[in-house]
C-alpha cells in the first residue's frame, strides 16, 4: 500500500503508523470523553484513520473507502479545519 | 527406456548436457530442459504418490498449476521440499527425491490407504478426530502430522541469503506470451517505463508451448525479432523467473525473482530469490490459462496428462510423453493435440471427443491423418498401476478397450485470473466461453490474452495490444499502431465445459485426493456455499491452490444444487498466487538483523571495562560490571551498589529518551500533556513528571527540565522514547495545533551519564569545575544548565537522583560521549569510582521506592503508585476525565507498597501473589502482586515493591507472598516503599 504524504508524496506503508480513528475530536466536554476514548463506529464507505508519517513527524488524516480500499484524501491533521 | 526426445526445439540446447539425480538414479537433461521435461524425455512416468491415498501419479501438467509432480530438490540444509518439477530449471548436479513414499517410489506402503478409502472421505479429520478431546494433542496430533504433508523440510537453518528491492514502473507487464510481449512492446515504444515478469525460465509463453505459426512468418521468427526489439528499448525491464504472486493496495505488486545462476554449486554469494516490491502506474495481467482435466474413474494414472502439457512437452521440450497416445477432448483443443503428435510421427491410438458434432475441417484433417474418430465418447475405465496401460471408451460405435501409455485430456481452460480477485472484484462467469472472466471493474489492472478469454494466437495478440492502448489513454500517451502477423484460418472453437454425471470416483483434486464421491458426499451433508465445500473436502487447499481442480468441483456442485456455475461462484484468490519462501519475505532481517541492535556512544569503553551487557529493547546496556575474583553477579552487584552509596558511581543513561521542545506555548503544552502542575517550573530547574493516557492510566514518567524560558528537554522512559515522541506530536499537531511548539528528540545526539554518590560533586569538580560552578548555592539539588564544556562543545548537567544519592546528570553532544566516560573513568579512580550496570540501578530504585517499567505497566494509576497528590485538579491534561471514573480512583486498588521479609533469609520473587494470612490462595483473596524484587545489601535481605489493597495503611502486617510457579509461600512484612534514607538527606549528602 502507499500513500501520500502531502509533504513527500507518495511513500510505501512502511512509513507509516497507524493511530485510528481520525473522525474523534477531543472534546472540550467532560461527558463526551468517555465516547471520544472508547467509541467507534465501523462504517461501510468513506472513513477516515490518523497516520503518522514517520519520516517528516507529520500526522496525517487519510480519508479512505473501507469497502473498496481507495484512498480518497490525505491531508495534514495539523491543517485540517475542525469538524463538528 | 529411450527414444522420448525426438525434436530438437530452439530452447533446447544439446550441446549442454547436465547432470542429475533423481531418486539416486543418474539422469541427463540439457539446457532449457525443467527437470519434468528431463524425467519425460527418459520414460519416467511415476514421479510421486497422491498426498491421502497414496496413489502412484506422475505428471499432470508442464507448467505453475502442476499437482503431482512435487519434489524434494537439493541435498542437507538446502533440500527444499514441494518445488514443482515443471517449473524447476535443470542444472547441472541437481538432486530431486520423490516424495510422500516409504520405502519407495514403487512401493508404498501407505498405498493401503487406497483400499480404506471409503474412510478416508470428506470432512474425514472433523468426524474422526473429535473425540475425546484429551486424544488431540497426544494421539491425533502427532498421527495426523506423520501421515500429512508431502515432502518434509530439510529443519536445518538455511545457508542462503535472500535480497529486497522496490521497483517503480509505469506498466507492469505479467506474463510473456504473445499477449505480454505486444502489450510490452507497445508500451516500451511509446517511452513508458515496462517492468515484464515471466515466471518462467524463458520467454514467450504459447509461443513455446503450441505448434500454431502465422501466415507470413513463424512464432519462432516473431518471438525472437519481438524479444531483441524490447531487449534494445531502453525503458523495457524483462524479468525471467519472476513470479508476480500478489496484488495489493495502490497498484503495488509483490514479486519474487528465482535468481536464475542459483544452483547448490553457486550460492554462496548470490541471494537465492529476491522479493521485489512493484509499484506499476498501471498493469497489463497476461498471464494465460490454465486446461482442465476430465473427470473419470481412476482418471488419476501416471500417463494421463493435460493435452496442452503433451503439446508443450513435445514443441518447447521435444519430447515425446509416450509411444501411443490417445486423446480424450470435449472442444478442439484436443484435435490439435492429436494432429501435432502425427505431424512429429507419433503414434495416435484415436481421438476420443465427448460431441457428437465435430466441425467439420477437424474432421477432414483427420481423416488426412488416418485418425480413428470416437464421437459421444465418454471414458468409463483406465488400467494399469504404475503407468497407463489401457482405456475403456463407450462412444457411438459402443464400447472398446484401447492398448495405450498416454491419454491427453482436454476439457476446456480456465483463465489464469488470480491477481485481479486480490483487490476483491468477483470473476464474472461467461456462459457461451464456459469460463470465469476477469471483471471490468479494475483498479489500474487491464487483462489480456487466455488470462481475459482470448484463446486463439491472433485473438491473443489483438487484445494484448488493445490493452496496451487503453492504458496508454489513461496516462495521456498516444496509442501504438502496430501491424499484428496474421493467423491462419479456422481459429480453433475452445467452448465446450463437460462435466460427465456418470458415478464412479474420479479425482477432482489431484494433489489432495479429492474425489467426485467427496463433493457428493459433501452436498448429502448440507454443505452449498463453495467456501465451506472448500474447507470441508480440503479441495483446493494444497500447494497448487486448485488451479487444476476448482472448476471442475464447481461445476458438480453447481450441477447438484440445479445451479449455473456463476450462482454458486467461486472461491476467493488470496495472495500468495503460488506458495513462497518465508526466506524471501524475511530477506536479511533474521536471526541478530532481524531487528536494530542500537550501541551507546561509549559503548567500546564499557566494553573495555568489562561490562556483561543486556538487550534492553534495541539497546545493549551494561547490566554489570564483573571485577577479577568476584564469582557471582550479586557480588558485583552488591558491590557497585555499596559503593556508590559509600563513594561514586558512574552509569550510561543515554539511552533515556531525550526530546527538545521549544516554542511560545511550550511550557502550556508540556503542562497540557503531563498530569502534575508545571506552570510553576522556574528557568533552571528540572521537575519529575507523569504521563497519563487519555484513559487514564499511567504511560510514562520523566523529568523536564527548563533550560530557557522557551526551551525545555525532557526525557522519556527507554522503552517508551519513541512511542512518546509520536504521542507529543499527536497531542500537538491534532489537539494544539495552533500552538507554538517544536519537538525533536535528541536520544541519540546526546550522551548522558548518572554520577552518583557522596563523592559526585567532587569527582564532576575536577573534570568539568573550571567550566561549572557546582557549589550546593549556585547548583542545588533539581537545578539544570546548559554550558560550555569546551569551545563550541555545549553540555547540560542536571541535578537528578534516581539512586537516593546526592547525584548528576551530565549530558554531552554523542560524538564526545566516548571521551567524557574515559575521562570521568580516569578521574574517578582517586575516588574510589565504580561502574553500574542496569541491576545495580534497579536495586538502588527499588530500595528509594522509585516506580519504573515493572510498575508502569499500563495497568496502574497515578494513586496506584502513590503518586495522586501529584495530580493536578486545576488544568486540563491528558487523561484527567477519564483518571476520575469510580473504578480508577477506587480506594480498594492495589496501591504501591514495600515488602521485606520475615526471615530475613527467606527468598520470594516479582510475580508472586499477595494474600493475609489463613486464606486459601485462590483468586478470590488474591489482594494484588510483587512488582519488583531484588536483594538490598542495605537491608541485608530480598526486598520487594508490589500493588497490593489499602497498601499504604497496612504497614507492618504480614502477609504471605504465593508463588505458584515455584510452588513457595513466603512470610512478608508491609512496609513503606522507602527502604533507605526516607528523610530524603543522602541527597545532599
Ligand atoms: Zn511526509
Amino acid at each position: 500500500m502507499r500513500l501520500t504524504c502531502p509533504y513527500c508524496g507518495p511513500r510505501d506503508s512502511r512509513e507509516f503508523t497507524y493511530k485510528g480513528d481520525a473522525t474523534r475530536i477531543r472534546p472540550a466536554d467532560d461527558d463526551k470523553m468517555f465516547d471520544y476514548v472508547y467509541v467507534r463506529d465501523n462504517p461501510k464507505g468513506l472513513h477516515q484513520d490518523y497516520w503518522l508519517h514517520q519520516p517528516c513527524r507529520n500526522w496525517l488524516v487519510v480519508e479512505r473507502n473501507t469497502a473498496t480500499h481507495e484512498v480518497t484524501s490525505v491531508t495534514a491533521a495539523a491543517q485540517r479545519e475542525a469538524k463538528p | 527406456m529411450t527414444g522420448f526426445r525426438i525434436g530438437t526445439p530452439p530452447t533446447l540446447d544439446q550441446s549442454k548436457v547436465l547432470r542429475f539425480r533423481f531418486d539416486n538414479k543418474i539422469y541427463h537433461g540439457f539446457a532449457g530442459d525443467s527437470l519434468a521435461s528431463a524425467l519425460i524425455a527418459h520414460g519416467v512416468r511415476l514421479v510421486g504418490r497422491s498426498f491421502k491415498y497414496h496413489r502412484p501419479r506422475g505428471f499432470l501438467s508442464a507448467g505453475i498449476e502442476e499437482p503431482n509432480g512435487l519434489l524434494s530438490v537439493g541435498e542437507g540444509a538446502r533440500l527444499t521440499p514441494n518445488i514443482k518439477a515443471t517449473m524447476q530449471p535443470l542444472y547441472d548436479g541437481l538432486v530431486a527425491q520423490s516424495q510422500n513414499r516409504w520405502p519407495s517410489l514403487q512401493f508404498d506402503m501407505m498405498g493401503v490407504n487406497d483400499w480404506f478409502a471409503n474412510l478416508l472421505a470428506a470432512g474425514f479429520y472433523y468426524k474422526t478426530f473429535m473425540w475425546p478431546a484429551s486424544f488431540w494433542e497426544k494421539v491425533y496430533e502427532p498421527l495426523i502430522r506423520r501421515a500429512a504433508g508431502l515432502g518434509q523440510a530439510a529443519n536445518l537453518p538455511d545457508p542462503d541469503h535472500y535480497a529486497q528491492g522496490n521497483l517503480f514502473c509505469d506498466c507492469l507487464i505479467i506474463g510473456s506470451g504473445p499477449a505480454g510481449l505486444i502489450a510490452a512492446l507497445a508500451a516500451g515504444r511509446a517511452g513508458l517505463r515496462v517492468i515484464l515478469c515471466e515466471q518462467d525460465f524463458v520467454l514467450g509463453g504459447r509461443l513455446l508451448h503450441e505448434g500454431d505459426s502465422f501466415l507470413s512468418l513463424s512464432t519462432q521468427d516473431w518471438l525472437t525479432e519481438t524479444l531483441q526489439e524490447l531487449e534494445s528499448l531502453p525503458t523495457v525491464r524483462i524479468m525471467k523467473q519472476t513470479m508476480v504472486f500478489g496484488h495489493y493496495d495502490g497498484g503495488t505488486y509483490g514479486a519474487i525473482e528465482h535468481n536464475a545462476a542459483y544452483s547448490m554449486a553457486t550460492s554462496a554469494q548470490e541471494p537465492r530469490q529476491i522479493f521485489w516490491r512493484i509499484v506499476a502506474k498501471q498493469s497489463i495481467l497476461a498471464a494465460g490459462a490454465i486446461e482442465r482435466p476430465h473427470l473419470f474413474p481412476n482418471n488419476d494414472r501416471p500417463g494421463i496428462m493435460l493435452g496442452s502439457a503433451v503439446r508443450s512437452y513435445l514443441h518447447r521440450y521435444g519430447t515425446a510423453c509416450g509411444h501411443s497416445t490417445l486423446v480424450y477432448t470435449s472442444q478442439d483443443d484436443g484435435w490439435q493435440t492429436a494432429f501435432d503428435l502425427k505431424k512429429a510421427g507419433l503414434a495416435v491410438i484415436a481421438i476420443a471427443d465427448t460431441r457428437s458434432m465435430i466441425p467439420q475441417h477437424l474432421e477432414a484433417q483427420a481423416w488426412q491423418y488416418d485418425l480413428p474418430i470416437l464421437k459421444n465418447a465418454c471414458v468409463t475405465e483406465t488400467t494399469g498401476r504404475l503407468s497407463l496401460n489401457s482405456v475403456t471408451i463407450t462412444h457411438e460405435g459402443g464400447r472398446e478397450t484401447f492398448q495405450c501409455d498416454t491419454l491427453a485430456v482436454s476439457n476446456g481452460w480456465t483463465p489464469t485470473l488470480h491477481l485481479t480477485s486480490h483487490q476483491g472484484s468477483k470473476p464474472i462467469w461467461d456462459a457461451s466461453r464456459h469460463m470465469f472472466l476477469p471483471s471490468k471493474m479494475q483498479q489500474g489492472l487491464l487483462c489480456a490474452g487466455a488470462a481475459n478469454g482470448a484463446m486463439g494466437l491472433g485473438e491473443c495478440l489483438a487484445s494484448g495490444l488493445t490493452a496496451a492502448n487503453r492504458m496508454l489513454e489513461q496516462l495521456d500517451k498516444q496509442p501504438q499502431k502496430i501491424i499484428l502477423p496474421e493467423t491462419p484460418a479456422p481459429v480453433l472453437q475452445t467452448a465446450s465445459f463437460f462435466h460427465p454425471t456418470q458415478t464412479g470416483k474420479a479425482f477432482v483434486d489431484f494433489q489432495h485426493d479429492v474425489t467426485t464421491n467427496d463433493i457428493h458426499l459433501a452436498y448429502q451433508e448440507g454443505y452449498r456455499s463453495i467456501e465451506h465445500l472448500k474447507r470441508y473436502t480440503t479441495l483446493g487447499m494444497g500447494t497448487d491452490q486448485g488451479k487444476t481442480s476448482n472448476m471442475a468441483g464447481l461445476a458438480i456442485m453447481a450441477e447438484l444444487c440445479g445451479q449455473t456455475p456463476d450462482a454458486v461462484g467461486t472461491t476467493v484468490f488470496r495472495p500468495p498466487f503460488e506458495p513462497i519462501a518465508i526466506g524471501a519475505l524475511a530477506g536479511h532481517h533474521e536471526g541478530k538483523h532481524f531487528r536494530t541492535t542500537r550501541l551507546s556512544a561509549a559503548h567500546s569503553v564499557w566494553e573495555k571495562e568489562g561490562a556483561v551487557f543486556v538487550e534492553a529493547g534495541q539497546w545493549l546496556r551494561p547490566q554489570y560490571f564483573p571485577k577479577k575474583g568476584e564469582t557471582h553477579w550479586r557480588e558485583t552487584v552488591d558491590r557497585e551498589v555499596v559503593t556508590t552509596r559509600q563513594s561514586v558511581g558512574l552509569c550510561d543513561v543515554s539511552t533515556l529518551g531525550k526530546i527538545e521542545i521549544t516554542g511560545k506555548d511550550a511550557l502550556a503544552f508540556l503542562d497540557f500533556v503531563y498530569c502534575n502542575p508545571l506552570k510553576s517550573l522556574a528557568v533552571g530547574k528540572t521537575r519529575y513528571g507523569l504521563m497519563l493516557r487519555e484513559d487514564g492510566f499511567v504511560y510514562d514518567d520523566g523529568t523536564i527540565a527548563r533550560l530557557e524560558d522557551n526551551r525545555f528537554v525532557i526525557t522519556t522512559t527507554t522503552a517508551q522514547a519513541v512511542g512518546v515522541m509520536n504521542h507529543l506530536d499527536f497531542c500537538h499537531q491534532v489537539h494544539k495545533p495552533h500552538w507554538d511548539v517544536r519537538m525533536v528528540s535528541v536520544t541519540e545526539q546526546y550522551s548522558q551519564f548518572a554520577v552518583a554518590g557522596p563523592q559526585s560533586r567532587a569527582l564532576l569538580e575536577r573534570v568539568i569545575g573550571q567550566q561549572i560552578d557546582l557549589s550546593d548555592e549556585a547548583f542545588p539539588y533539581l537545578a539544570c544548565k546548559e554550558f560550555s564544556l569546551a569551545p563550541h562543545i555545549k553540555a547540560r548537567l542536571f541535578r537528578l537522583s534516581f539512586s537516593g544519592e546526592r547525584a548528576y546528570e551530565l549530558a554531552i553532544p554523542a560524538p564526545y560521549g566516548e571521551v567524557l566516560a574515559q575521562t570521568l573513568i580516569t578521574a574517578g579512580q582517586d575516588f574510589g569510582l565504580t561502574l553500574y550496570g542496569t541491576e545495580a540501578l534497579g536495586v538502588m530504585r527499588i530500595e528509594k521506592g522509585h516506580s519504573a517499567g515493572n510498575e508502569l505497566n499500563g495497568m496502574t494509576t497515578a494513586g496506584d503508585l502513590g503518586l495522586a497528590r501529584m495530580v493536578s485538579k486545576s488544568k486540563d491534561f491528558i487523561g484527567r476525565v477519564m483518571a476520575q471514573r469510580p473504578a480508577l480512583t477506587d480506594p480498594d486498588r492495589p496501591q504501591l507498597a514495600g515488602f521485606r521479609p520475615v526471615q530475613p533469609q527467606d527468598q520470594f520473587a516479582a510475580g508472586a501473589h499477595v494474600f493475609s494470612k489463613n486464606v486459601p490462595h485462590s483468586i478470590e483473596y488474591d489482594e494484588g502482586y510483587l512488582t519488583s524484587v531484588a536483594f538490598s545489601p542495605i537491608c541485608g535481605s530480598l526486598i520487594g515493591l508490589g500493588l497490593i489493597r489499602n497498601g499504604p495503611q497496612r504497614h507492618g502486617e504480614v502477609i504471605i507472598a504465593y508463588d505458584s510457579m515455584r510452588g513457595r509461600k513466603t512470610e512478608l512484612e508491609i512496609v513503606s516503599p522507602c527502604f533507605y534514607d526516607p528523610e530524603g538527606v543522602r541527597l545532599n549528602g
